[in-house]
């Protein structure tokens, strides 16, 4: 048997074990402890799950995460299939909307965010200025919870929205040609093409987008945690936010990885049913 | 390797050599600080003036800072001197966090309690050791405007009246108008904190008592126009409301702005005085191996840097180091003095874990509050909440 492959593997075995397999082990043993950041860790059974599926916290968190989850995905699927749309017609300045659409997905989230502060801001920000200027009321972007969730999922959708448009774009592309001019002749109107022909040839793009776009949504962090500055917005606090808080701000690594194992079975859950679900579909063709 | 990748390789490899000379050479002593701003050059001043070599570190104010301050104490490969609020020594002391001081070289520094106010000194103390050094105290205070509160007849000779009770204050408010922060601020906690111990309350918490100061809140949010702190402080500052209740920090930022202002100390509104305060203080967060000689310049940096307190002063910070405090040069640095009765009067956050400078239980709480400024709650139901975030963060194991 041939075993010249596994040693071309190695180098990223060896990287995924220390920096993935371990950790995860390691994070088990912790979510059974009581272990604070100063290494004392005492055995204390299932204490740390009974508390969490108390804590109010954690269930508000969780909210938040899948009302961002369920409000963004769709957004940023939709988002990015009407821009790949647009950007797939053959128009002289095409390249210019590639180019557009995709750039914020360049930005490092540290820019986004110091972008998007500066437009939220109350009073001299861009989008309120505006606002006044056309003689309408100022919005408090970020000062209730519901604006800065609201606020958050508008950036986010800026942000990210250009990845789904670039798997769109290049799903678009491989769209043969001939499909188009053949029902163009047989008489069809373009959103008769959209609906018949492109949109069911996207199914395939579109599951990936969307089951890419649910476990990145449930994984968000970054953007609120920054948004929300000093103190932090308790009411759009995500899940993430709550374990990272637990374990490095309040010391309890052991709760805090018992929660994060609570949140990985969910993740899994979900990546298990999408699984199922795909799997039925190859089977019947 | 694309062109891109060859571009941020080449920048990865400059930044690890360039980090790597600038700590190859001779190296001072590690010292990390939450000072930006105003505070940040005034350190920056102090550092510079004395003569132990510090290579300060400045990071983000509050919860980041204190987040990494504890990583780095964990890890025993703490910088060798840091700042931190007094308020949260209870949750790093007990855990190990930080190293204690050695009583005899402090004394040998001339860091001795009586040259502290003791509001401050006890609480620097955890099991029968010293922890902390004060550099300051730092109130809140009463800014008012003295050109609209002369209008509205609250002088006399150019200072503020005596206030003395819930009804002159309630007055004054609404004679000169009041900004305030309220909304998404820790500003509410302290004015809490304030009144309650001011009624002497005790522990967390008195229900009496802590109906009584948030039915004043109540009525004072109902004279004020709920803001953020920034706008309190552009109000304020531009001659739009006549008080300004907020840390004395925020002094320098009125002077540049030539606000015709002055300060006062908290009013005394119930039986006793006190304020809500805070201290920045110097600790040694833990090392693994401590190095005895490195720990001697620390403390000998220490005394020279609260010796500099006087141009910390000019930030609005009470000195805690007495021989700077009762240095002529400092009664002389107005309107900094005009309150320096404060430093006898501080009220530091509870002795708990969970509570201290940007804490769970000021955000949590501070919420709450703002929501009975803002008009949006009633006393009981903020009672209520109090008792149940207290309740929360009491039933939470402390960390170990």
């Amino acid at each position: 048997m041939n075993r010249s492959g596994f040693w071309f593997v190695v180098p990223f075995l060896v990287l995924y074990a220390a920096f993935l397999i371990v950790p995860m082990v390691i994070g088990l043993g912790a979510s059974v402890t009581d272990e604070g950041i100063t290494g004392h860790a005492g055995f204390v059974g299932g204490a740390n799950y009974a508390e969490l599926f108390q804590d109010p916290a954690v269930w508000s968190s969780l909210g938040h995460t899948l009302i961002f989850t369920v409000v963004s995905t769709p957004a940023i699927v939709l988002v990015g299939l009407a821009m790949a749309l647009l950007a797939n017609r053959a128009t002289p300045e095409r390249w210019l909307y590639r180019l557009a659409f995709f750039a914020p997905y360049l930005l490092p989230v540290s820019v986004v965010v110091l972008i998007w502060s500066w437009l939220y801001q109350p009073g001299f920000g861009l989008i309120n200025d505006l606002l006044t200027r056309l003689g309408l009321g100022e919005v408090g972007w970020l000062s209730t919870d519901g604006m800065a969730m609201t606020s958050i999922i508008i950036t986010t959708v800026w942000w990210t929205a250009g990845f789904s448009f670039l798997l769109y774009l290049a799903a678009l592309q491989e769209i043969p040609r001939q499909l188009y001019e053949a029902s163009a002749l047989d008489g069809a109107t373009p959103f008769q093409q959209l609906r018949r022909i492109t949109l069911p040839l996207l199914s395939r793009t579109h599951q990936l987008v969307i089951v890419l776009q649910v476990l990145a949504s449930l994984k968000v962090f970054d953007q609120i945690y920054l948004l929300s500055g000093q103190g932090g917005i308790p009411g759009v606090r995500s899940i993430v936010q709550y374990i990272y808080e637990s374990g490095f701000t309040r010391f309890r690594i052991g709760y805090a990885s018992a929660i994060s194992y609570v949140f990985f079975a969910l993740i899994a859950a979900v990546a298990l049913l999408h699984f199922r679900l795909t799997a039925g579909k190859g089977a019947k063709r | 390797m694309n062109r891109r990748t060859f571009i941020l390789a080449g920048m990865a490899v400059a930044t690890a050599t360039g980090a790597g000379a600038a700590c190859s050479g001779p190296t001072g002593l590690a010292y990390w600080n939450l000072f930006s701003g105003g505070d940040g050059s005034r350190m920056t001043e102090m550092v510079g003036a004395i003569g132990t070599r510090l290579d300060a570190v400045t990071l983000a104010w509050g919860t980041p800072y204190y987040t990494k301050l504890a990583m780095a104490a964990a890890g025993g490969r703490a910088p060798d001197l840091a700042i931190l609020h007094l308020s949260r020594l209870p949750g790093f002391a007990p855990l190990g966090l930080l190293d204690p001081f050695d009583d005899d070289l402090l004394v040998a520094h001339g860091l001795t309690p009586d040259r502290f106010p003791q509001a401050v000194w006890n609480r620097a103390r955890h099991n029968g050791r010293t922890y902390a050094v004060p550099l300051d105290t730092h109130p809140l205070v009463l800014f008012y405007n003295t050109e609209l509160c002369g209008k509205a007849g609250l002088l006399q000779d150019g200072k503020l009246k005596p206030i003395r009770g819930e009804r002159q204050l309630l007055d004054a408010f609404g004679k000169a108008g009041l900004a305030l922060a309220a909304a998404r601020d820790v500003n509410p906690w302290r004015l809490f904190w304030t009144l309650y111990r001011q009624q002497d309350g005790q522990g967390l918490l008195d229900d009496a008592k802590a109906l009584t100061a948030l039915r004043l809140l109540q009525k004072i949010g109902a004279t004020a126009r709920f803001t953020d702190n920034n706008a309190a402080v552009a109000l304020f500052g531009s001659g739009q409301a006549g008080f300004f209740w907020n840390g004395e920090w925020e002094l320098p930022t009125f002077q540049e702005q030539h606000t015709p202002f002055d300060v006062a100390p908290f009013p005394q509104i119930y039986d006793r005085p006190a304020v809500h305060a805070d201290s920045h203080s110097f600790v040694l967060p833990h090392q693994r191996d401590r190095d005895p000689e490195r720990t001697a310049q620390t403390v000998a940096a220490i005394a020279e840097l609260v010796g500099q307190s006087l141009t910390w002063a000019r930030g609005g910070h009470i000195p805690a180091y007495q021989p700077v405090a009762t240095s002529s040069a400092y009664l002389n640095l107005l309107p900094q003095a005009n309150y320096r009765s404060a430093a006898a009067e501080a009220e530091l956050d509870p002795p708990v874990w969970f509570a201290g400078a940007a804490s769970d239980l000021q955000s949590s709480a501070g919420a709450t509050i703002g929501a009975v400024l803002g008009g949006t709650m009633s006393p009981e139901a903020a009672l209520g909440d109090l008792k149940a975030t207290v309740m929360r963060l009491k039933n939470t194991p402390s960390p170990s």
